[in-house]
């Protein structure tokens, strides 16, 4: 039985590689290597296009088994998640989207840089976004190596430790071979996939309970064993005070790091407009909303159907529950519909992994050659062409994350997502709006607000009990906890706003208002955009 | 989105700052930075206003400002409007336990009931956002746009 799940889930992974690998070989046939090319895909894509892309992009794992499976171990707390997962994209759609369209070329720093000192500010923002990116890649090797074991019953480490190498493998070949093209379309293929997946299970959730929701939500309250706790706020954040203030810690760098994460503004250079980034951000708000509403009824499901203790004795934070429930549906143990049911969801959690890995790999590649790169480079040594610089990046970043995976295989991948988060929304999201809206802002403003966010986003996580000082942490034999949330995102957030205010008005230099006027006439009507 | 297609492959096809050898202007209204400072050292030696002096007239246009005003006044209210409805949300759900477990209707809840308002209020604003934007803002920006880079194009030779 566990046999015929492995081989089917593997077989179907398997064309998923194959059918990646080929659009890679295919996109990349006639491509010129220019920059344009390999970092926004020529700016060619349609709004639709990007549209699903950018959902790819932006729903993990994570979202796909972590959510559901906190929904189904402690109910409405893990609705909590998805709401605020959402509503960021608010901030995206109003205060980012077009205007980074609009004034930038490739990367985030373009935006800050436009109006300052050239290099001080690249460095300081292309630093912070492959922070923020490296983070969030270790978090989806670490998912994809634990992914394995759970779905496929491979318990031994090796197992583990060459499916990080074979994604990491992987990915380097999609984006240095493929560019933003290639890396686009595998984003499309995946949420399709994705978006089926999610479609199918709800549905077959709902026929189950006849289309009567009240009646899934009492038959999930009544099997999770808390009775109608489970249907209100307080089971998992409930606690004592710091665990609240931890959760709006959480919330705040939740709604505001989906604007700061490098591999999404990344996606609004790959349509030919400002307006045509709009309507993208419109279509991936309905899928990712609509994707959201399917995984809190696929949670409560779960906990209906499969029951929170069974979720529970299959993995303690709950990322095998919307497995468990697609064998449930497809007929239970041993039989066919279960088996297929299962496999399917267990190829689409490795493509979703996958897709997402090769998103923020070529966003970090296209940090590390365009601002990084740039900024060092010797004045007057020889030129070397930036994208072959980028190609590079990536197997760097590629060695790089595979290393951390394989180290940081214990770690709590929750954790490690929600920092990135943090880090995006104290570092980069505070330069950003900043440089768009604020007329007398500087070059020290802009470093400042870098640095003044991500050093303090670092130091409170090395200094929480996520690192030291409680049984679970990594490090439970020490205690330099002197920090008492686990997301920083509280603290640091308003330090990285506070600190780009401070260099501002301390600063010697007096602002240029022509370089603003530019910023602020480019970034609203979009005249000299690339 | 179609009819902007062809003069944006114009645009599209202006050189790379990045690649461009140093001291080697073409001022095209493209690579901001450069741009800017070539601009200005050039202003002092033909005719005609520079870059900085195009961006600057062109911001203080009543056409610009009138723009500016429509983006502004929709999206600070709304901004502002939906990130303190999500912090309420995520206080009270932290805070006010009691509140968020009273019954409405059957299994529903006001916790629910919020958490399915926050999904709704953030598709109606998106649907919101973008009526406002392309009644009252896409046209006057795109006519400003061809005119801005009409009259860059002249600065820089």
């Amino acid at each position: 039985m566990r046999g015929d799940h492995q081989t089917l889930a593997l077989l179907l992974f398997s064309a998923f590689v194959a059918v990646t690998l080929g659009i890679t070989t295919w996109v990349s046939r006639n491509r010129q290597g220019s920059a344009e090319e390999f970092y926004a895909g020529g700016r060619l894509f349609s709004p639709v296009e990007n549209g699903f892309a950018i959902a790819g992009d932006y729903m993990s794992a994570a979202s796909f088994l972590g959510i559901s499976g906190l929904i189904a171990l402690f109910g409405y707390d893990g609705m909590l998640y998805s709401v605020g997962f959402l509503v960021a994209w608010l901030v995206v759609l109003l205060l980012v989207a077009e205007l980074v369209r609009n004034c930038g070329r490739f990367t985030l720093a373009d935006v800050v840089a436009a109006r300052m000192a050239e290099r001080p500010v690249r460095t300081a923002v292309g630093t912070s976004s492959v922070t923020v990116s490296v983070l969030y890649l270790v978090a989806q090797m670490v998912g994809a190596g634990s992914l394995v074991a759970l779905l496929l019953g491979g318990t031994s480490d090796t197992a583990r430790s060459w499916t990080v190498v074979g994604v990491g493998a992987l990915m380097v070949i999609y984006v240095s071979l493929g560019g933003m093209r290639a890396t686009t379309w595998i984003q499309i293929v995946k949420a399709v996939l994705l978006m089926a997946g999610a479609v199918t299970l709800t549905v077959l959730v709902l026929v189950r309970f006849h289309g009567d929701v009240n009646a899934l939500l009492v038959s999930a309250a009544e099997r999770s064993g808390h009775g109608r706790d489970f249907l209100s706020p307080g089971l998992r954040y409930g606690g004592n005070w710091t665990a609240r203030l931890d959760f709006v810690s959480l919330g705040l760098a939740l709604v505001l790091g989906t604007a700061g994460l490098p591999h999404i503004l990344s996606r609004f250079y790959t349509v030919p407009t400002a307006r045509a980034a709009r309507r993208s951000v419109i279509w991936s708000i309905g899928l990712i909303g609509s994707f959201y509403l399917m995984s809190v009824v696929l949670g409560f499901g779960a906990a209906a159907i499969v029951g929170s203790a069974d979720v529970r004795a299959s993995n303690a934070s709950g990322n095998t529950a919307v497995p468990l429930l697609a064998l449930d549906l497809g007929g239970g143990e041993g039989s066919t519909g279960g088996t297929v049911l299962f496999a399917v969801v267990a190829a689409i959690a490795f493509a979703t992994i996958l897709a997402v890995v090769a998103g923020i790999t070529l966003a970090s590649s296209a940090s590390v050659a365009h601002d990084l790169y740039a900024s060092f480079r010797r004045p007057g040594a020889k030129q070397r062409s930036e994208v072959g610089v980028a190609r590079v990046a990536a197997a760097g970043i590629g060695v790089v994350a595979i290393a951390l995976g394989l180290l940081a295989q214990n770690l709590n991948v929750a954790f490690l997502v929600g920092l990135a988060f943090a880090v995006a929304a104290s570092a980069n999201l505070p330069a950003l709006l900043y440089s768009l809206f604020w007329r007398d802002f500087t070059t020290r403003g802009a470093v400042w607000a870098v640095y003044g966010g991500l050093i303090p986003a670092v130091l409170l996580v090395l200094l929480s009990p996520v690192v030291s000082g409680s049984p679970t942490s990594l490090f439970p034999g020490v205690d330099l906890a002197l920090f008492p949330l686990e997301n920083p995102g509280l603290v640091s957030i308003p330090a990285g706003f506070l600190a780009g205010w401070i260099g501002t008005v301390t600063s010697p230099e007096a602002p240029d208002p022509a370089k603003h006027a530019e910023t602020e006439v480019r970034s609203l009507t979009g005249a000299g955009a690339a | 989105m179609e009819k902007e297609a062809g003069p944006d492959g114009a645009a599209m096809r202006l050189d790379d700052p990045w690649y461009e050898a140093p001291g080697g202007g073409r001022g095209e209204p493209d690579g901001a930075v450069a741009l800017a400072d070539r601009g200005r050292i050039r202003s002092g030696e033909r005719q005609g206003p520079s870059a900085a002096e195009i961006y600057l007239e062109v911001q203080s246009s009543p056409a610009f400002r009138e723009v500016r005003r429509r983006y502004r006044r929709f999206v600070v209210p709304a901004a502002a409007a939906f990130l303190l409805w999500y912090l309420a949300y995520v206080v009270a759900a932290t805070t006010a336990h009691d509140l968020m477990a009273r019954p409405v209707a059957g299994a529903l809840n006001v916790a629910m009931l919020a958490g399915l308002g926050q999904f709704l209020t953030t598709f109606l604003l998106t649907w919101a956002y973008a009526r406002h934007a392309r009644l009252h803002r896409d046209r006057a920006a795109l006519e400003l746009r061809w005119e801005t880079q009409e009259m860059t194009r002249g600065a820089g030779r």
